[in-house]
C-alpha cells in the first residue's frame, strides 16, 4: 500500500536526532523502556498464538495504523498498534476493552487509538506449521534475470502490502545480485500463500532517482521481487 | 497520539493479556534479558576485529556472511540472509530500510531510535552525503557513496575501514572500539576525542 510507512525520499522531516551512542561512542544498547520489551514480547505471543500469521502480516498491520499515529507513536507505539489491530481482528479482544483498562488505571483517553482493524480481515488457512528457519524456499521456476540485466520495477497496485517502496518505481536499474526464492511478502501477508519469488538485488544511480540536484557519486541499492520487475 | 500515550496503553494491553491468559509475563523479563545482555553490536565488533585480523575469515564473511557467522550461533533473529559489505577508500556503505525499519539484529543488537524514526529513513537514500553529516562523518567527494534499503529478508552490516595504528590493539580491545554506527554506515572509525 501507498501508506505513510513508505518514507524513502520523502522531504522535510529535518535532522536526524542522534543518541548518546552516536555523541559519545559509547556502547549502548537494548530496549530504553520496559514498555518497550512488554511490546516486543507481545508481538512475539502473537506469534506464537497464530494473531499473527507470519511477519508479513504483521508489518502490514503496522503500516494500516492510524498514519498520524504513524509518525509519532514511535517505534514500539507503531508496533502496539499493529498488535492492537492483529488482536482484535483475530476476535481475542475488542478495543473497548483495551480503552476500558485505560480508564480503569486512572488515565484519560485523550487521544485516537492507532490502531484499524478490518471488519472482514484477511483469512490466513491453517499453517502446516513445518519450521522453516529462514524465509528462503526453494525455487519452482528459473530466475527471469540475471546479474547486468537492466529493469523496471513497478507497482502492482492494490491496497495490499508491499515490499516495493515508491522511490524507485518506473525508474530504470540493474541487477547486481541474485538472492534465489523467498517467500513472497505480497501474497504471504493476506494468507495467500508463500508464493516464492526470485529475489534480486537491483542498483540504481542517485541522478536517475533524484534528477540532476541529486548528490554527486551516490548510488542506491535495494532488494526487489521477481513480479515487481520487467526487462528494460 | 505520543510515545507518552502509547506507553499508558502498552501498559494497559499487556495487564489485559495477562489476565486472559494471551501473555507470560514473565518472558518480558527474558526478553529484556536477551537483548540488554546477550544480543547487541558487541557480536558484530567482534566479527569486525577478526576480519581485519584474519585475512580468510575477512574473505569468507565478504563472500557469504551467513555462512561465516553460523560457527557463532548468535541469537537474536532478524539475519536470514547476512550480507557484509566492505568499505574502502573508494566506496563507503550505509544501511537503511525505508519501509520499516529491518536491522541486522543477531549481529548488531536493537536498532537506535533515530534508525527508526522518519529523518533518517526517508533521507538517507535521497542525500546520504548530507545526512552523515548530522552524524559529523564528512566523505570525500570522490569516495563513491552506497545506500543498501533492507526491503527483503536480506540484512546489511558494514565492515568499516580499521583506522591507521589499531593494528597495534588486540581484538577485545579493538572489540571495544568498533562503534555500532561504524558498522550501519554512519560514522568514520577514527580515534574519539578524549580517548
Amino acid at each position: 500500500m501507498d501508506g505513510i510507512h513508505d518514507l524513502g525520499g520523502k522531504q522535510g522531516f529535518g535532522h536526524v536526532e542522534l543518541d548518546a551512542s552516536s555523541k559519545e561512542g559509547q556502547h549502548i544498547h537494548g530496549f530504553n523502556e520496559r514498555w518497550h520489551a512488554a511490546v516486543f514480547t507481545i508481538i512475539n505471543s502473537l506469534f506464537a498464538n497464530g494473531a499473527a500469521a507470519n511477519t508479513d502480516h504483521f508489518r502490514h498491520s503496522v503500516e494500516r495504523i492510524d498514519p498520524i499515529n504513524y509518525l509519532s507513536d514511535g517505534y514500539y507505539g507503531r508496533w502496539l498498534g499493529g498488535a492492537e489491530t492483529m488482536l482484535v481482528e483475530a476476535g481475542l479482544l475488542t478495543q473497548d476493552e483495551v480503552n476500558n483498562r485505560v480508564l480503569n488505571r486512572g488515565y484519560e483517553l485523550r487521544e485516537p487509538v492507532a490502531a484499524r482493524p478490518l471488519v472482514s480481515p484477511d483469512v490466513f488457512p491453517g499453517k502446516e506449521r513445518n519450521f522453516q528457519p529462514t524465509a528462503q524456499r526453494l525455487p519452482a521456476s528459473a530466475a527471469c534475470f540475471s546479474v547486468g540485466d537492466k529493469v523496471i520495477a513497478r507497482s502492482l497496485g492494490g491496497a495490499g502490502h508491499t515490499r516495493l517502496p515508491s522511490y524507485v518505481r518506473d525508474i530504470p536499474g540493474e541487477i547486481i545480485a541474485v538472492h534465489g526464492a523467498w517467500v513472497f511478502p505480497d501474497a504471504n501477508a493476506h494468507g495467500k500463500g508463500e508464493d516464492a519469488k526470485h529475489l534480486y538485488t537491483v542498483r540504481y544511480q542517485g541522478a536517475d532517482l533524484w534528477g540532476p540536484s541529486a548528490e554527486a557519486g551516490v548510488v542506491l541499492n535495494i532488494d526487489l521481487f521477481e513480479p515487481y520487475l520487467s526487462g528494460v | 497520539m505520543s510515545e507518552k500515550s502509547a506507553a499508558i496503553r502498552a501498559e494497559a494491553l499487556e495487564s489485559l493479556l495477562v489476565e486472559k491468559g494471551l501473555l507470560d509475563a514473565a518472558r518480558i523479563d527474558d526478553v529484556l534479558t536477551l537483548y540488554n545482555e546477550r544480543v547487541g553490536p558487541m557480536n558484530g565488533a567482534m566479527l569486525v576485529a577478526k576480519a581485519w585480523r584474519d585475512v580468510e575469515f575477512r574473505q569468507q564473511l565478504l563472500a557469504d556472511g551467513t555462512a561465516a557467522i553460523a560457527q557463532f550461533a548468535f541469537e537474536g533473529g532478524q539475519v536470514d540472509k547476512l550480507v557484509v559489505v566492505e568499505n574502502t577508500a573508494q566506496v563507503h556503505n550505509v544501511v537503511v530500510c525505508t519501509l520499516c525499519s529491518c536491522y541486522p539484529w543477531a549481529v548488531l543488537g536493537l536498532p537506535p531510535k533515530w534508525y527508526k524514526d522518519p529523518a533518517y529513513r526517508s533521507r538517507v537514500v535521497r542525500e546520504p552525503r548530507a545526512v552523515l553529516t548530522d552524524f559529523g562523518t564528512h566523505l570525500p567527494a570522490e569516495q563513491e557513496v552506497r545506500v543498501w534499503d533492507s526491503s527483503a529478508e536480506v540484512r546489511y552490516m558494514v565492515l568499516p575501514v580499521q583506522p591507521k595504528g589499531w593494528d597495534a590493539f588486540s581484538e577485545d580491545e579493538l572489540v571495544k572500539k568498533i562503534t555500532r554506527d561504524s558498522m550501519i554506515g554512519v560514522e568514520v572509525l577514527a580515534e574519539r576525542a578524549g580517548e
